[in-house]
């Protein structure tokens, strides 16, 4: 058991700062012992264990104190792409209000409580086993059971023995920032909608079930005859669970059908429904008629057990379909636990407290103009302006990257962004919905709404197979007439049953289901059946791509060194205490040289955006731009300045290195592109793609890397800002589908806005979630690999369509042949379903065998 | 009279009650999330403490 202090302040200026959980790279010493990616140059101390950050060292130490150590073994034996643990830094001090308290905590029995947190980094099984040990790591919790897909661990506890705060603190300090989890009213009637959905599913197979095993005694009936008291009353039994059946789990269809017609339109409710019901209410007569007339011979006749199979089968379809609508709602949810609910105000001259008075107040009571305290370790309940206090902010919930920022009187602050320091106040600028995080909700939200109009691929159908079976049905009639009006029903009844578009109502869920089950494995999360369907077909299609992170590589890196080589061991041990892209850059560029001279330097000072100064060795080095070299009297000499400009016009950055008061060298970088992005692109376009880049960079340097990549300067779009990304997408919308790939918060509104966004995990919390398809695996690869799956998953899909259509035509001809039989539709019926089954399990969509998870 | 005109609807009953049974769990929220349980398996415990040190 351990005690955790709250989070302090940031460590001094000499010791690294990496703070980053983004900050692997690859070109370096050693391996983090949490979660086994690269630790970066400047981290690395010769004693074991390291760590690539500070969140993977308290998870370490945690996991370790608690002996909880199995979870590497589990992490090692599962399949998920190992990822740097999220730590927040936040005090969750707010956890502890007593209005938080009420608001989402519930008594359960013997003076215990019970609260629901959505959990931020949850991936894998090891996860679970670690997160459900939290009783083990913290006395006063009783139990803890983490739901993966939804990512809401319940956690019970004593409230006399532990606080609600140091929950949160634990779990954070694990790897699994916690957030409330409101529990709205629409998730409920969501989950009461799932429950009834699974009962009405349930209720089906049962009585299919037992139906086809009266059937079986009936058929074995009619080969070696049966008793007419024993077939009347197996006919009866096998009546009344049909029309059970019908009436509870089947009902879906006919209020489906009866909906539809209202509307004047058909769906393939309609044809199914009709089918079911004329065929079950036809075999309930020929079952009284049977008793009054007590002549019976076996199951001629009648089809009870083929319809309730019908239904159960129909059924399954429905409920994959809306299992997979699920996840995308269910990622929504966390969005709306992101910001604080409870919010320190300082009061005004208004009210009955006097003046300065800081109280806590609900952050939906808060009005522009207010002034918020926001302590260090609190999140900002509002977008607003700091009014007093300086400070540090996390505004990894926004951008994704976790370096502090500085702010002071004056700047902005957002909703949802961690301060680390000290306690600053804010005068709120907008609230709730105005908010930045706001406003990408509501986008968010609306584009989720639209989608779930999309119609599905077997309705258009509908109209079209429900015209044919009552044509087809009025021939039988006519052809069988002669033989008498009962026998020619009878034939028509059993033309409608057996023709029932079961293999249609299974096939598009079936074979989504598999695929998405399958790229999962893959590390590639598709929330919703449509974004695949979109994705298969380009038909005049944009894929826009961000440039950061996805065509680079999302670092800047060391290109060149002109000047003074013996200059680089003290730029590097320089370096090496500051956590600037550039010092980084710069370090691992000249590698291993950086931690011999690290001991000599003292004195560094950091001026942020400018450059960076101290003693190594007792020469005093500056590293820095142009005017931070000059206002410390430093020139640039004409070979040095010449240089520098020619690789500005090539797109890279320059950083000047002065020793000892003259500039002896300039260091230009830049962000290496990926080396298959070439390719990729080039094989996305030979798939039908338009290829736009849209980046937040500069023309230049946009342009640069367009060149490179194979996409010309008119489709790249540079110095965007997240609202002219959205409008570009609305663009671009106009002319076809629109598919973003991106991963920083001011990418998502655009990913939402786009008919399928693509978010690489690793980015903001509110790209992944307001994104239909996340991966695990960096670069453009697994782009093309997700367009082929999609395309592979289409042909499927078809190729499911025509087999139970094929099966439709022989049930059809056998029909009005007159041949069929109740046995003979209850062999072709299951046997249709399972060829469909067997058509997805052997789809050629992700499969595993060519690479491995682990990117 | 055969045994089956007995049998018959005494299984009836019976399969009645499962129905009753699955009902009562899937309403309250026994069946709602059945991912988790298949990762839960794949770690045997050795000691199951809760609360404990």
């Amino acid at each position: 058991m351990i005690s955790l202090a709250p989070l302090t302040a940031p460590r001094d200026a000499a010791a690294p700062l990496l703070k980053s959980a983004v900050d692997a790279w690859p070109e370096d010493s050693g391996t983090c012992a949490h979660c086994g990616l690269a630790v970066p140059v400047a981290r690395s101390t010769n004693d074991s264990p390291q760590f690539c950050c500070s969140g993977c060292e308290t998870a370490y130490t945690v996991i370790h104190a608690c002996g909880l150590d199995r979870f590497y073994q589990l992490l090692a034996s599962g399949e998920a792409t190992p990822t740097p643990a999220k730590a927040s830094r936040r005090a969750y001090a707010e956890f502890d209000d007593p209005t938080f308290r009420s608001l989402y905590s519930r008594p359960v029995p013997n003076g215990l409580e019970s609260i629901q947190l959505i959990l931020e980094g949850v991936h894998c099984s090891a996860c679970v086993w670690l997160v459900e040990k939290l009783p083990r790591v913290l006395t006063g919790v009783v139990e803890a059971r983490l739901d993966i897909r939804r990512g809401i661990v319940e956690v019970v506890y004593a409230p006399s023995e532990v606080s609600l705060s140091r929950v949160g603190r634990t779990l954070d300090s694990l790897g699994y920032p916690a957030h409330p989890a409101r529990s709205t009213s629409a998730r409920d009637a969501r989950r009461s909608a799932d429950r009834v959905m699974m009962i009405r599913m349930a209720v089906a197979g049962a009585c299919a079930g037992n139906i086809m095993l009266l059937f079986i005694a009936l058929y074995a009936g009619m080969f070696q005859g049966m008793d007419a008291g024993h077939a009347l009353l197996l006919r009866w039994a096998a009546a009344i669970l049909n029309t059970i059946c019908l009436a509870w789990p089947g009902a879906v269809f006919a209020r489906g059908a009866i909906a539809a017609l209202r509307t004047r339109t058909i769906q393939l409710d309609v044809p199914i429904a009709m089918g079911l019901y004329l065929g079950g209410a036809w075999g309930v007569w020929k079952t009284i008629a049977a008793t009054w007339t007590s002549s019976v011979s076996g199951a001629s006749d009648i089809y009870f057990d083929s319809i309730s199979a019908l239904v159960f089968f129909l059924l399954i379809g429905r409920f994959l379909q809306q299992r997979q609508q699920r996840s995308a709602a269910d990622a929504l949810e966390m969005l709306f636990s992101l910001t604080p609910g409870v919010a320190r105000r300082v009061s005004a001259t208004k009210g009955d407290a006097s003046p300065g008075d800081v109280q806590d107040v609900p952050t939906e009571a808060l009005v522009v103009g207010d002034v918020v305290e926001v302590r260090a370790g609190d999140s900002a309940p509002a977008d607003g302006e700091v009014v007093s206090g300086n400070s540090s902010v996390d505004l990894s919930l926004l951008t994704g990257e976790s370096r502090p920022v500085s702010i002071g009187p004056g700047a902005s602050v957002a909703a949802g962004c961690v301060n680390l320091e000290s306690t600053i106040r804010i005068r709120v600028h907008a609230t709730g919905e105005a908010t930045r995080i706001g406003k990408l909700l509501r986008v968010v939200e609306e584009a989720a709404q639209r989608r779930a109009a999309i119609v599905r691929i077997a309705d258009k159908w509908g109209a079209w197979l429900l015209w044919a079976l009552l044509a087809l049905a009025a021939i039988t009639l006519i052809i069988w007439w002669h033989a008498g009006p009962a026998r020619a029903i009878d034939h028509a009844v059993a033309l409608l049953i057996a023709t029932c578009p079961c293999g249609l109502g299974l096939a598009t869920p079936l074979a989504m289901t598999v695929s998405i089950g399958r790229a999962a494995r893959r590390g590639i999360l598709v929330k919703g059946g449509d974004a695949l369907q979109s994705l298969a077909t380009p038909r005049a299609g944009t894929v826009v791509l961000d440039k950061t992170g996805t065509i680079t590589q999302g670092r800047l890196s060391l290109v060149e060194w002109i000047g003074d080589a013996d200059a680089q061991p003290l730029a590097a041990a320089l370096e090496a205490h500051s956590s600037h892209p550039t010092a980084r850059a710069i370090c691992n560029g000249l590698g291993a040289e950086s931690t011999r001279l690290s001991r000599s330097v003292c004195d560094v000072s950091q001026v942020m955006g400018a450059g960076i100064q101290g003693a190594v060795s007792d020469r005093r080095v500056m590293i820095g731009t142009e005017r931070f070299l000059s206002d410390r009297g430093i020139t640039l000499p004409e070979p040095i300045a010449q240089a520098a400009a020619i690789a500005r016009a090539r797109g890279h950055s320059t950083t000047y290195v002065g020793v000892d008061g003259r500039c002896v060298a300039v260091a230009t970088m830049g962000d290496p592109i990926r080396p298959d992005a070439r390719s990729a692109i080039a094989r996305i376009r030979e798939r039908g793609w338009r290829v736009v880049i849209l980046s937040g960079d500069h023309p230049e340097i946009v342009t640069a890397v367009g060149e490179s990549v194979g996409v010309e300067p008119s489709m790249c779009y540079a110095s965007a800002t997240p609202e002219f990304k959205r409008e570009v997408v609305e663009e671009l919308l106009k002319r076809g589908l629109v598919v973003m790939v991106g991963d920083g918060v001011n990418d998502a509104a655009a990913l939402a806005t786009a008919t399928v966004g693509i978010a690489v995990r690793g980015g903001a919390e509110a790209s992944l979630a307001a994104a239909d398809i996340s991966m695990t695996a960096e670069g453009l690869a697994p782009l093309v690999e997700l367009f082929d799956g999609a395309r592979r998953t289409l042909r499927t899909i078809h190729w499911t369509i025509a087999t139970s259509l094929a099966y439709n035509v022989l049930a059809a001809s056998l029909s009005m042949a007159g041949l069929i039989s109740p046995l003979l539709a209850a062999i072709i019926m299951p046997a249709s379903s399972l060829t469909v089954v067997g058509v997805c399990l052997s789809s050629w969509a992700f499969q595993t065998s060519q690479r491995g998870v682990r990117a | 009279m055969s045994v089956l005109f007995i049998m018959l609807p005494a299984a009836l009953v019976i399969v009645a009650l499962a129905v009753v049974a699955f009902v009562l769990a899937a309403r309250t929220g026994q069946y709602d999330d059945l991912d988790t349980p298949s990762h839960r398996m794949l770690a045997e415990d050795d000691s199951d403490a809760t609360g404990a040190q």
